[in-house]
């Protein structure tokens, strides 16, 4: 019999649906391979009779001959940023540790809706500040990948690294990422699977847990470019509880794919080639042209000036957004609370409101978070509000400038996702400026909130993956869909971690 | 601009996040060396940009003046508000003494 963990969202989808296997034999398998890889830390909690229940609700929906939903019978992990209703949602805070939301998200409720399960919640870097799955209460996540003849465990990208370990290592056929500046794209290339995070708007950010409003943004986690389209078709569209919320229909994605790019041009930034890349990133890069021009595009040349200024905007932006989202963890509401001994540590005078609030985010934040509140405390600060803030965002609006008018030249863009491949957990702790580097070619597409997909290419010398970044205009999502789709035929990625877990 | 061990305590105390010394005197050369990598921002000329505040452009929408319009988002839910509050009394949010 098929091993049905190795199948992806459309094969699960259609063979529930031709009755090939029943969605309940999907949901025991893959709740096996979860129950059996505690060693990737990829859930913080695992949710086996949710995928259960919504297994036997599609069976029996088939049984009566009811019409499926896109994503029947597919059980899936879901990043712990989401809020579920009755399920622990803790953005892997010690703040939000035991928070049990009396709501789901709509996106979760999307996906739910449209015949999905839950295997569990995924760890992730604490409130998707990082790059590494690193900065998580609940510990680090390893990536399924390891360097040829090493048992280094590595990691798996961030801040979606429980979402990308999970589907590299097939106990999950997918997972909901969320990219402020890069958390999807990242992940997926560090562990050779597919990501893309559509247009700013098109996913609702109602009941995730806000990092930076302005740049958040959830998408889909799979193996395959189709398995992309097809979750995201089910995640996205029109919510009135997100004031930000695309007022837009949700383009048949799936159904539109196609990887005959002929009479498409794609734009090669010039400014992408950064000292530090590693050559064999360079050397996909190339392969990835002559790829799509096999499948019938023109490659053109084109110029994205400020790309070297993305990142210090983004570093400015996003912890100012932080700060101010992050306030609302203050012990009163929900979350954890630290009231301190009267005359003891913290407050010495007796234990006030603003004692509580200083002693309870100390011990609910972890050292990155911190950080990250500090640095966009002091850029919103008076004196500093204009040289930091105002500053990153004129910034901002001239790297999407430099979109608008590179995509008067090409279609789609190219790029490498990332400047390296995975590294050694633990390894790129010593600055936090060194890990923040790792998102450079991620970071200027989320600041002009365009959809941009990473798509597996090859490995590397010690055998981990690569992944190569493709950016569209805005709304474009089937330029980028169909642009990875041609990059997925002819690289045939097939490469897979081997079960060490 | 850098920041000292005394701005690090007047940022942490508007963040209301207590730390303790040892911890501001490492925040402090972590935060200059984040702080000193942004200053290249500077370089940039910016003369006639307006800041961007919205990426996509999107006008804010003003829900239908219905009560209660979304029960989710709407009335009558204190049990839901409440049931994740480290201190609920008598259907509030308990907090320490405010006012001395």
């Amino acid at each position: 019999m098929t091993d049905l963990t190795q199948l992806g969202v459309k094969d699960i989808r259609d063979g529930v649906r031709d009755g090939t296997f029943t969605a309940r034999e999907v949901a025991e398998s893959l709740n096996a391979a979860v129950a059996d890889a505690a060693a990737l830390n990829a859930f913080i909690v695992t949710t086996p009779d949710h995928a259960l229940a919504a297994a036997d609700a599609v069976d029996a929906a088939r049984a009566s001959g009811e019409t499926l939903g896109a994503m029947a019978g597919v059980p899936i992990g879901m990043k712990d940023l989401f809020a579920t209703n009755g399920v622990q949602t803790t953005a892997a805070s010690h703040i939000l540790e035991g928070f049990t939301p009396r709501y789901e998200s709509t996106v979760s409720q999307k996906l739910w809706d449209a015949g999905a399960g839950m295997l569990g919640k995924l760890n992730l870097d604490q409130f998707a500040m990082g790059s590494s799955n690193e900065t998580s209460y609940f510990g680090n996540v390893a990536s399924p990948w390891r360097k040829d003849g090493s048992n280094q465990p590595m990691s798996p990208g961030g801040s979606s690294g429980g979402s990308s370990s999970a589907v590299a290592a097939r106990i999950a056929p997918a997972a909901t990422g969320t990219d402020t500046g890069g958390s999807i794209r990242q992940p997926a290339a560090f562990t050779g699977i597919c990501g893309i995070k559509p247009t700013y708007g098109r996913c609702s950010r109602w009941g995730v847990v806000a990092f930076a409003s302005s740049l958040d943004q959830a998408g889909p986690m799979a193996r395959s470019v189709e398995d992309c389209a097809i979750m995201l078709g089910a995640m996205a569209g029109f919510d009135p509880k997100d004031s930000t919320s695309l007022q837009m229909d949700v383009p048949d994605w799936e159904g539109a794919l196609s990887a005959d790019l002929r009479g498409k041009r794609v734009g090669i930034p010039r400014e992408y080639r950064m000292e530090g890349t590693d050559q064999a990133i360079l050397d996909s890069w190339e392969q990835g042209k002559a790829w799509l021009k096999d499948a019938g595009a023109e490659i053109v040349d084109v110029s994205l000036p400020h790309t070297k200024y993305a990142l210090p905007a983004y570093y400015i932006i996003a912890p100012a957004e932080a700060s101010s989202n992050l306030a609302r963890y203050d012990g009163v509401r929900y979350g954890l609370r630290d009231l301190p001994e009267p005359g003891s540590g913290a407050g010495a005078s007796g234990s006030g409101l603003q004692d509580m609030y200083a002693a309870t985010r100390a011990a609910g934040f972890g050292d990155e978070v911190k950080r990250r509140i500090l640095i966009g405390t002091y850029v919103l600060s008076a004196g500093f509000y204009d040289a930091y803030y105002t500053q990153a965002q004129k910034v901002r609006a001239l790297v999407a400038r430099d979109f608008e008018r590179a995509f008067e030249q090409c279609d789609v863009i190219l790029a490498p996702t990332t400047p390296t491949a995975s590294f050694p957990l633990g390894s790129m702790n010593a600055d936090p400026l060194t890990m923040y580097l790792n998102d450079v070619f991620a970071v200027p597409a989320s600041l002009a909130g365009l959809p941009a997909m990473s798509v597996p290419a090859t490995i590397n010398a010690d055998g981990l993956p690569l992944g190569l970044q493709l950016v569209g205009r805005p709304f474009d999502e089937q330029g980028v869909l169909n642009a990875g789709l041609a990059i997925q035929q002819r690289a045939g990625f097939a490469a897979k971690p081997e079960k060490w877990w | 601009m850098s920041v000292d061990k005394a701005t690090v305590a007047r940022i942490a105390s508007l963040a209301r996040i207590h730390m303790e010394d040892a911890e501001l005197e490492r925040m402090v050369p972590e935060l200059n060396g984040i702080l000193e990598w942004v200053e290249q921002l500077g370089e940039v000329d910016v003369t006639g940009i307006e800041p961007m505040a919205a990426v996509i452009p999107n006008s804010l929408r003003l829900r239908d003046d219905v009560v209660d319009a979304d029960p989710r988002t709407g009335g009558g839910r204190r049990a839901d508000v409440l049931a994740n509050a480290p201190v609920a009394e008598h259907g509030f949010f308990g907090v320490p003494k405010v006012i001395e």
